[in-house]
């Protein structure tokens, strides 16, 4: 006789109702959930930094606390002229990503589109883009002079061949069969670019513009080392000088809270021109 | 008035890295107006890309192939192709897809405001034949790999092509779902009388479809056989378990298997089985 095993499958009431591990690989994580670790991680450094600080084991010179920062940044935009340097700032940064993209732009679609302008340019950038932005700086202050010009063309050089090589990219991800289904309906060159290949990469494309835009506030720094007496690079370079070390935490926070918000924008302008992507 | 499709000794050959490979050579195939030809036949066998070049997606290396008498040169709109997937655009809503061939060059000619009447006319129609028109303004994503071929049928016959052209339309659907597409296939073109050359590799689909079924043989790509399918023009579901679409199934399989050199190894299973059951 086998003896009769109890129903282990049907559930009772003392039971609460079954919740998956959030460590389950790829497992689900509720909108709170997603928040509360969220906010740690964000938390987490700063609590570090507080103690870190608060103890008297790190010599303020080269760790200010983070009320030491608050007051900086207070003290810069009373006394020293920050909304100016903020603005000076995101100016050439976005100047000379706005030129790259303008350029990579059209580039990066022909590229991506014709074989012979592919072979013809693809191997030239991979080539450029591996030479460091820094390097250029010497040349580009006897090319362009030392104006503003000059910090909007270290950003170009910095952000514009991996542009046009991921424009290419988007470019080329798009199904040949869209392609194809547009040109047995009768579509032209010119109508398969515009009403296919351009419309279908434009997500991918506004996704590597905002990318491009945080690589191009990291070489904001690099460009404000060309003869600069204004924006956030600049006045952090200027700290360094007189061991302000607050001033320098400041100005770092201060491009990444602006490289966030600049991001976020983005994505923001992402679901509102792409609806379709986020309709279910 | 529906088109020919007449190809004499064509062939076709890629130049790949192990040096020149014959995709199919000889072909000599006549499809009537209003014909319904379906091609089967083992993977490389060539049939995707005889169909390919129909459309004028793809060069031939040899021979003839022409429409009506006339020579294929390139995609026209007389023919449209219904892919497997990925070619609805994403970014439409499905009205907007069918609608597409509305907006090209090519159809803006002598457009009239009788014209464009006509053709929302056709366009609710077909929506409505396809069960589409609640689901008009939706995006293709949103929709079931059913619903979505049924849009891509329905935006390639919306210019009224004299022939359609369906490379394993049906191929990613669930049986039952496929059933009910066959059957609304065949009634489409028993209305629109369109001649239909159809790619699969699904046998009973093949038989089920088509007036006549092409078998393809691979190595070097060919014409195996080509059966004229014994049932009547109305088919219903029930006629895949009549004897003679059953002899006809086992007949084009034999084919298939002899020219592919594709067989199940039975002797070489049992020994297997017999082995398997030594070690345990």
């Amino acid at each position: 006789m086998i003896p009769a095993e109890p129903d282990l499958s049907a559930p009772t009431s003392k039971d609460s109702p079954a919740r998956p591990s959030i460590w389950v690989i790829r497992g689900p994580l509720s909108a709170r959930q997603y928040w509360m670790f969220a906010v740690a991680g964000l938390l987490l450094p700063i609590a570090l930094w507080l103690t870190a600080s608060a103890g008297s084991w790190v010599d303020r010179v080269f760790l200010p606390s983070p009320g030491d920062v608050v007051a900086r940044i207070a003290n810069w935009f009373s006394g020293d002229n920050l909304l100016q340097d903020i603005w000076v700032s995101t100016y050439r940064v976005t100047a000379g990503w706005l030129l790259s993209a303008v350029i990579a732009l059209p580039l990066g679609l022909f590229i991506g589109t014709y074989r012979p302008i592919q072979a013809m340019l693809e191997p030239l950038m991979d080539f450029i883009r591996y030479m460091p932005a820094v390097a250029f700086i010497p040349l580009v202050m006897i090319w362009v002079g030392i104006d503003e010009s000059s910090k909007i063309a270290i950003i170009f050089i910095g952000t514009f061949f991996q542009m046009v090589l991921m424009m290419a990219e988007d470019v080329r991800r798009v199904p040949m069969q869209q392609i194809e289904a547009a040109q047995t309906m009768g579509a032209n060159r010119s109508e398969v670019l515009s009403l296919v290949v351009f419309q279908s990469a434009k997500p991918a494309l506004l996704d590597t513009l905002r990318v491009t835009m945080g690589w191009a506030w990291t070489y904001l720094v690099v460009a404000e080392l060309v003869a600069a007496n204004s924006g956030l690079g600049y006045a952090i370079l200027k700290a360094q000088r007189f061991l302000q070390t607050d001033k320098i935490f400041a100005g770092i926070l201060l491009i990444g809270a602006i490289g966030l918000a600049m991001d976020q924008a983005f994505r923001w302008l992402h679901r509102r021109s792409f609806p379709w992507l986020y309709a279910r | 008035m529906a088109k020919t499709i007449t190809t004499s000794r064509l062939g076709k050959i890629f130049s790949s890295k192990e040096g020149i490979v014959t995709a199919f050579q000889n072909i000599e195939l006549s499809v009537g107006a209003g014909e319904f030809v379906t091609l089967v036949g083992a993977s490389g066998c060539g049939k995707s890309t005889l169909l390919r070049i129909i459309a004028g997606l793809e060069q031939k290396s040899g021979g003839q192939v022409s429409i009506d008498n006339l020579p294929i040169d390139g995609p026209g709109v007389d023919r449209a192709v219904v892919f497997q997937h990925y070619s609805l655009y994403p970014w439409l809503t499905v009205m907007q897809n069918i609608k597409f061939s509305r907006r090209l060059e090519t159809h803006y000619v002598d457009i009239t405001s009788a014209d464009v009447e006509v053709a929302s006319g056709r366009a609710d129609a077909l929506l409505a034949v396809m069960g589409l028109t609640h689901v008009a303004e939706a995006y293709p994503n949103q929709l079931s790999g059913g619903m979505q071929q049924r849009v891509a049928i329905a935006r390639a016959l919306m210019p009224r092509p004299k022939i359609l052209l369906m490379d394993e339309p049906f191929g990613a659907l669930d049986a039952q779902t496929r059933d009910v597409m066959h059957d609304l296939i065949r009634y489409l073109r028993a209305i629109e009388n369109t001649t239909i050359v159809f790619v699969t590799h699904d046998v009973e689909e093949a038989i089920y479809l088509g007036s006549r079924v092409v078998v393809m043989a691979p190595r070097p790509g060919r014409i195996d056989s080509i059966h004229a399918v014994p049932l009547p023009d109305e088919r219903i579901q029930d006629m895949k378990l009549a004897p003679e679409f059953i002899a006809m199934k086992r007949t084009i399989l034999e084919r298939i298997r002899e020219t592919s050199g594709m067989k199940t190894d039975y002797d070489m299973l049992r020994r297997l089985t017999r082995n398997v059951a030594r070690v345990a």
